[in-house]
Order: structure tokens, then sequence, then C-alpha cells
């Protein structure tokens, strides 16, 4: 049914038609009204045989989760940056022991500093962990991914991260489409779980493996999201069958039949990306884009498909590894590596912290990666003036003092406001 | 695709106005997309929310960098922020005050839009008259739809009752329909002059 | 060499009893009436924790846990689940690829135990299987220290858990370092027995089972493996309640404490009898019992067995802090109530 909803609540209902039996929930911006409309769900009865925990931290949201799972009950809890890290042991253990918890990642940077808004550095710091994590373009895409998370999850028994970016799509009215639940019943079946917790046959979970068997254990983790690049299109064909509606799979292409430019990004940036494309595309420039909607596991051969007739590449995103650079650049660059004619790769920092990404930096940006393309890492609308003084500040005197606090007194002057003392 | 920004206080409903402004366009038929600026939200401290509406999807993301319309509910803001960067020339503006545009000092950028694209209406009053509380934005929404006709009153009375169900609803939706007749009249009057 | 336990049929899989008629009543005194015999002394004991498993020689962890277990087992039918927490228990009962559990058993996190159990409980509830009861365990350092969080948390919550502590007063497994559950002036690896305070600082510490009463939870106990008869009793009890429960058990560890491995429940009876290890019960948040000291020791009886107090009693006098110690006794006696006042002569 068409409805014109808060991304959140939209997501809330979603996974509420998934039926999830234990949904544990904590709260941390930007993720939090997706707990509170599912606690509000299961307490008005909409959402029956649920067991709905108010736990102590996130730590806990995923300890609870894991129990529940470990025991056959379909789990699921929400987290955020700051909380995704507080979690960090309990996520490892997840994947580790191959439980199927589906978890919504409301994308938001990680401090210090401390900062509310969206970016996915929180995504990146799992992404090793051997979580399956799917970005969501729109909030569309997000109620549908859910749907699908919990089918994936269960069929490869590897939990799987939801990414929606924070506020941009968590905290937009927009009109969506929610599922009727005889369509998600027909989509997703009761969770049987390959092992469980049961008195009637008791098993031991969570043994400690020697060097004997460790690696073997690690190259069956890896080989389960192989299967995944498999699994997760068929999925989505058959979500799309039952639904009516693309959503998901690896990656999307847009416009990238003849393109020499191509745009890489993920998440809600992709909307605003298409716009400038069309734009460009009017002025007779040759630009695409692919999404990348599977980063876990990342798409080598469809991605590289996508690219091989590219002359150049543009990489958008919204994290950088300190003392390296972007990950999902250097995750694209790895797919292109053995092209036999390689398209040139350029690699963009933006939104960091949630400064919003707009066409006119877009325009500019994809035009100056083929007209004036730069080396390294390029910081899409970073202030060189601010970040110049700061620089000469340190080197005049070791003991500077904080960066963000006097970059913010620095602002705090050119925009004429009185100086914190 | 038109868009509309709303610039107010923590407190004052600006956020819920927005929403309530892309319901109004669903119950249409069309696309809209709401979302606020971001932040710690304190009660008296200022607040954008947007609204962009349109006949196909909406894929951007940025905010709204150059509305069609403002719409203003405290005018004290003119002092502190710049309400105006990037109205379009041929934009919308409603402000929630009683005073006029030049004694808010804001008479040169109201008289750039075209004839007719600039009103005042006392929001406030028609909802503490009504509703009993200073929550100007159902009534800003029934002044929005008669300056720039571009969703239907009735749409915004089904969004009000969708937002606040019950007596409140109907309190707002009196608000709204007086501030749109109050507009209403003032267009006329201009048209005339 | 017998054969491992994985080849056996199931009856020969189950542990040869051997029943000694002695002075104690822990094994199972032919002579005591069926029904106050020990779970452990029936042959149809579910023998949840088997042979086979990995434990020292004397350790109070592994007989606690057999007892606790057990007694578990039978109060819930066989209904059991288990969540443990990392430490010596979880590793001597489980060398990959063998385990030693013969119940449904989940090793997750350090600590996490307590939250892990509120989920596989939840999961019991939603499934409509109330009967299937769940424990959570751990030693000291996974529950006072880095479990607390989740316990204090399933606590409030009233999730229905039973939470066994296995209080060895030390993080064992990783080489004996301090945990809040340490007594004052213990050696450990992290409170070594040198310089001006030698041992653990005084005035550090808390008690777990005192803010366990504070969260007023439906049931509170220590327990000790000098008395596994009760042990065992409280642990049946804990089962027929519903709601969060705490048992936090005295083991002595033989390697950790620098004692004799033959000595483990002697040293447990003096930790009570001299006061240090005050045995109680408790019910949403008041003291309901408590077990009387028989004969009271001094507290060096105690201290003296152990090298991990030996630098107490190096010097050619007495280090004062084993007064210090004997005052903890004293007090815990007094608010315990655990010494019946001599009535005074008429």
């Amino acid at each position: 049914m068409l409805k014109q909803i808060e991304g959140s609540h939209a997501m809330a209902e979603a996974i509420a038609l998934c039926r999830p039996e234990v949904v544990c929930a904590y709260p941390i911006t930007p993720q939090t009204h997706i707990v509170e409309g599912l606690g509000e769900l299961v307490k008005n009865g909409s959402l029956v045989d649920c067991e709905y925990i108010n736990v102590e931290s996130e730590f806990a949201a995923l300890s609870v989760a894991i129990g529940a799972s470990a025991a056959g009950a379909r789990a699921y809890t929400a987290t955020a940056s700051q909380g995704l890290l507080f979690m960090m042991e309990a996520v490892y253990n997840a994947s580790g022991l191959g439980l199927p918890i589906v978890m919504t990642l409301g994308n938001r940077a990680i401090g210090a500093p401390i900062n509310i808004w969206n970016d996915h550095s929180d995504a990146m710091s799992v992404r090793d962990s051997g979580w399956l994590q799917l970005f969501a373009e729109t909030n569309q895409e997000a109620v549908d991914l859910h749907i699908q998370a919990f089918k994936i999850a269960e069929e490869l028994s590897m939990p799987v991260m939801v990414c929606v970016d924070g506020f941009i799509l968590t905290h937009a009215m927009e009109r969506i489409d929610v599922p009727d639940q005889a369509t998600v019943d027909a989509y997703l079946p009761p969770y049987d779980p390959v092992q469980v917790l049961d008195p009637a046959a008791p098993i031991s979970i969570g043994a400690m493996v020697g060097p004997d068997a460790f690696t073997e254990v690690r190259f069956l983790a890896h080989y389960k999201q192989t299967q995944a690049l498999g699994l997760i299109p068929e999925f989505a064909r058959e979500f799309a069958e039952k639904f009516g509606r693309e959503a998901g799979g690896l990656l999307r292409c847009y416009r990238t039949e003849d393109a020499d430019v191509v745009v890489v990004a993920m998440g809600s940036v992709c909307g605003t990306i298409k716009d400038t494309i069309d734009e460009m595309r009017d002025d007779d420039i040759r630009i695409g884009l692919v999404t990348i909607v599977s980063f876990r596991p990342f798409p080598v051969d469809a991605l590289r498909a996508s690219l091989a007739a590219a002359k150049d590449v543009v990489v958008v995103e919204k994290s950088i590894a300190v003392g390296m650079g972007g990950q999902l650049a250097d995750n694209v660059g790895s797919a292109l590596r053995n092209l036999p004619r390689p398209p040139r790769l350029h690699s963009a920092v933006a939104g960091l912290g949630g400064r919003p990404i707009t066409r006119a930096s877009l325009h500019h940006l994809f035009r100056q990666a083929v007209v004036q393309p730069w080396e390294g890492t390029h910081f899409l609308d970073l202030n060189d003036r601010v970040v110049g003084r700061e620089i000469h500040r340190k080197r005049k005197s070791r003991r500077s003092g904080p960066t963000a606090e006097n970059i913010l007194r620095q602002l705090a002057i050119a925009s004429g406001l009185p100086a914190a003392e | 695709m038109f868009q509309v920004r709303i610039h107010g206080r923590g407190g004052q409903g600006v956020v819920t106005g927005a929403e309530m402004l892309s319901i109004a366009a669903f119950f249409e038929g069309r696309h809209a997309q709401a979302f606020p600026s971001f932040g710690s939200e304190r009660t008296g401290a200022p607040v954008v929310a947007f609204c962009r509406i349109a006949d196909q999807e909406i894929r951007l993301r940025e905010p709204i960098l150059d509305p069609d319309c403002l719409i203003v509910q405290d005018a004290t803001l003119f002092k502190v922020i710049d309400v105006f960067a990037g109205l379009r020339g041929d934009g919308y503006l409603l402000v929630n005050t009683n005073k006029t545009f030049a004694e808010l000092h804001i008479g040169e950028a109201a008289n750039r839009l075209p004839k007719r694209h600039a009103v005042i209406v006392p929001a406030t009053e028609f909802a503490l008259k009504h509703v009993g509380r200073p929550v100007p934005n159902a009534a800003l929404l029934g002044a929005f739809a008669a300056l720039t006709q571009f969703v239907h009153i009735d749409s915004v009375k089904r969004a009000i009752e969708e937002a606040f169900p019950g007596k409140i609803g109907a309190a707002n939706i009196a608000a709204a329909t007086e501030a749109y007749a109050f507009v209403q009249t003032q267009q006329l009057a201009a048209t005339a002059a | 060499m017998p054969n491992p336990v994985a080849t056996l049929a199931p009856e020969e899989a189950v542990q040869k009893l051997k029943y000694y008629q002695k002075g104690t009543f822990t094994v199972g005194n032919r002579l005591v009436a069926e029904a106050e015999r020990s779970v452990q002394a029936s042959r149809d004991r579910s023998n949840a924790l088997t042979c086979g498993h990995r434990a020292c020689q004397g350790c109070g962890e592994a007989l606690g846990a057999r007892y606790a277990i057990d007694a578990a087992m039978r109060a819930t039918n066989n209904n059991l689940i288990a969540v443990n927490a990392t430490g010596c228990l979880e590793v001597f009962t489980t060398p990959y690829p063998e385990t030693s559990w013969q119940l449904p058993w989940l090793h997750s996190l350090f600590g996490n135990a307590a939250a892990v159990a509120t989920g596989v409980a939840a999961a019991m509830r939603v499934k409509k299987r109330k009967e299937v009861r769940v424990i959570a365990q751990g030693g000291d350092g996974g529950t006072t220290d880095i479990g607390f969080q989740c316990l204090s948390g399933m606590f409030e919550r009233n999730d229905d858990v039973l939470y066994i502590c296995y209080d060895n007063e030390g993080y064992m497994n990783t080489g004996v370092q301090r945990s809040s559950a340490t007594p004052p002036a213990a050696r450990t690896a992290t409170t070594p027995a040198v310089g001006a305070e030698p041992g653990n600082v005084f005035g550090t510490g808390k008690s777990v089972p005192k803010i366990a009463v504070a969260h007023g939870i439906p049931y509170v106990a220590t327990a000790t493996v000098a008395d596994l008869h009760d042990l065992e009793r409280k642990v049946t009890k804990a089962m027929g309640i519903r709601g969060a429960r705490y048992i936090q058990i005295n083991v002595p560890c033989p390697l950790g404490w620098g004692a004799l491995s033959h000595d483990t429940i002697r040293l447990a009876r003096l930790a009570v009898e001299c006061g240090l290890y005050p045995i109680f019960e408790a019910e949403h948040g008041k003291v309901t019992e408590v077990r009387k000291i028989r004969r009271q020791v001094p507290v060096t009886d105690y201290l003296k067995p152990q090298r991990r107090f030996a630098h107490l009693f190096k010097a050619e006098h007495e280090d004062p802090r084993v007064a210090r110690l004997q005052a903890i006794c004293d007090a815990n006696i007094a608010d315990y109530g655990l010494v019946d006042a001599i009535a005074e002569e008429a």
C-alpha cells in the first residue's frame, strides 16, 4: 500500500512484516525511530509473537540477538556509529557463529569528534567482519532490502546489515509502497535453523578452534560470501517477481551503456548523482553511474563488467580510511586491476559528517576528473583556507591545542559570530 | 519540481509543517519528499525544513538551495540567518507576522519577487484563536495553498487531519481555512489594484 | 588407553560411581535417606558435565559446575540450556573438537553471558516453550567485571535467567590476574607481593551478591563447594522461581590460590567458617536465610594454606593486614548474624 511515511516508520513496518520473534531495542540517533516504531507495533498488538526487549547497551542488544538466534528465533536489532563500535565484539561473534541476524545500520559518522550526521564510516569499520552489507539508495529500497535481508541471512546462515543513510533517508518522509503480509509470507518462509539450542538434541556451540582448524573455518566464511554473490541476485529476482518492482541485487547501472565516465557510489547520494548525470547528458557528456548495493560481498566480476568500457571511473564515497584513502575506491580499484585497458580511477571523498553533497559540486567534480585529474584522494568541498590555517598554526607551535575546537573557532570568526572563549 | 523551504524555530512545528505539505501532495497523487535540516533540536533554535513536490520520483537528496517558495514561521529569523538565500527570482514568499514587509525591513527582497508572490499572514494569531496554541504551521499551509495554488486547500485539510486526528485536527483545519481566506482576499485585492 | 567418550555406547559413557562411607555428605552416604541424597549420588543424574574435560586436579569450579548443572537438570526435567562466558569452565570443557557438555550449550563472549541468556530465554518464550529454562554461567572475571553491565541489565529487566558465578577470586585462565572479586592482600600476577603493600589493595573490590540483592531480584544466594548439598538445594530452589536469579559459588582454585589440590573443599569450608565468605540467601532485596558458622576459626587458619597469602607471614611479626582481614570476617559475622551469641549465664 502506498503511504506518505517517514523512512524509519516504513522500515519498522517492513521489519514487522518479516515476523521477527525477538527485537532488541537500544536508542541511538538516527535509527531510534525504527526500534520505537517496532515497539509500538508490538505493544498495540499489530506485531504478535514478538519479544521486544529494552536492553542496556548496544553490546547487550546484539548479544541478546545472538542468544535468541542461536535458540532458533528470528532476531533483529538496529544501531549506528558509536553503537556499532560498542557492539563490535558481538558483531564478529555473530558472523563467526553463522547466526542469521538482520541489523539496520543508520549510517552515521564515527567520533571523535562526535558527530550525529550521515556518512559511511560506521559501515566501513565492520567491512571485514563477515556480515553481508547492503546499501539502500532510497527509502523504498530500504524497505525492500530488509525483507530480502532476512531471506538471504537465513539461507546463508550469515548475518546481514542493511545500511540506510542516517537522517537523509531515516528522517525523510516520502511516498513508499509498504507491502502486504501475504506477499511477504509468500517470499519469506519461517526461520529453519541449520543448528539450534534444543534440549531434545543437545549440541555445544562456540568452542575454541585452534591453529589446526581456524584457517578452514575462515575460508568457509569467505566462501559463504562468494555463494552470496549468486544468492543475492537470485533472491532479488524472486522479489521482483512477487512484489512487482526491482530492488536489491549486487549493483545497478544508470546510463552506462555508452559512457566514457562512470561514477561509482553507494546509498542515497546516487539519487543526486542521477540528476547530475541527466543534466550533464543534456550537455552531451557521456556519463553514467554504477550504484553498488551489495558492498559485502563485493561484486568484483559484475563491477568489472560494468566498468570495462569506461575511460574514467570516479568513485564518490562517504568515508575515508585514515592513512590510506577511500575504502570503496580501493575496492573498486582491485576490481579494475586485471582489465586489459583499465579505466583511470579517480577517488573522491564527500559528505563526511553529514556535509551535503550538491549537484553543483558534483558537476564540477565529474568534469574535473576528466579535464584536470587529481592524485590520490580528493576531498569534495574542502575548506582549504581553514585547513591551511590549521596546518600553519600547528607548525608554529608544538602545543597547538585541539584540532576540532580550533577549526570551529576559525569558522565562528569567519561567520561573524562571537567566538567562544 | 516545486521546492519549499520552511524557516522557523524549534517548537513551532516547522518539521511537521513540511511533512503535512508532503502528505497533501501525496493525496493529490504526487511524489513529495519532506525532511528537516537535521540537528540536535532545541526549543527556540533556528530550524529549517524542506519539502519537494513533483509528478515523478524525486531522486535529489541535497538540501533545498534554490527554493520556489519560502515559508517563514518566525520573523525574528531575518536578523539571524540569510533566510532568502537562493530564493528563485519568480519564487514565493510567505511570512508569518502581523507587521508589514517594510516594518520587517525586508521590503526590498519582497518587491523583487513578481506581483502577488509575497504575502504576510498572521498565522500565529489564527492558531491561537482556533487551536489555543501558538503553532502556526497548519495555518501557514492554508495560506500556502492560496498563495501558490500549488496544492488544493482540500488536500491541505486532509493532510492536517491525517497529522492531527480529532478535535485538534479540526481546530487546525479551521486555522488553515481562515488563513486561506485571508490570503485569498489579499490576492483578489492585489489583482483588482 | 581407554576409548574416548565419543566412541562409547550411551550406557558406557556414564561415569562409574563409587560410594564412600566417610564422614561427609558429599557424594551420597548409603545411610542417608533416599530423599536426602544429593543429585550427584543418583545413577540417573544427567551427568551434564561429563568426564573427559581438561580441568586441573582439584578444580573447585569443575566440582561446583557439575553439582549445579545436574541439580538444575533434575529440577527442570532436563529442559535446560546453558550459556557460558569465556573462562576456565568454557575452555576446559570444550577442547575442540570435543565437548563435555551433555546439554545444549552456547559460548558467545567474555562479557555477555547474561545478555545472551536473556536472548535464549526470549526465544523460548516466543516459541511457547516455557518449560525450557536458561542458565548463564561464568567466572568472577566474566561476571563482576567485564560482564557486569549485562548482568545488571538482566537483573533490572527481571529476565528469566539463573546466573551462576563460579567465584575463584581472579582471572585464572589467563594466568591469575586480579579481579574485583579478589580478596584484599591476595597475591595475583597484577597485584604482586612486592613493595609497600604487597598483594591486592585494601578498600577495593565489590560484593556482587550484595549488588544483586540491591537489584531486588527474586532470588540471590551465595554457596560453596564445601557444602554441596546446600549448593544443590539452592540451585533446585532457584529453578523453581521465575525471573532473575543469582547464585555465586565460592570455588577454590588450587593453581591460582597456591593451594594443594586435595585441599579444595577444606579451604572452601575454612573460608565459610572464618567468616570471610558469608553464605546466605535473599529474596526481593532482603536477606532471608544465613548459614551459621558451625565452629568459627581465625582467618589465619584459612590464609596460611594458600601461597597467595604467604607474604603476610614471612616477617617475624604478623603483617597488620591479617588483623584487617580478621576485622572483615568479624564485620561479616556481625552483619549477617553468622554466629549465635552465647547465652549469658543467668
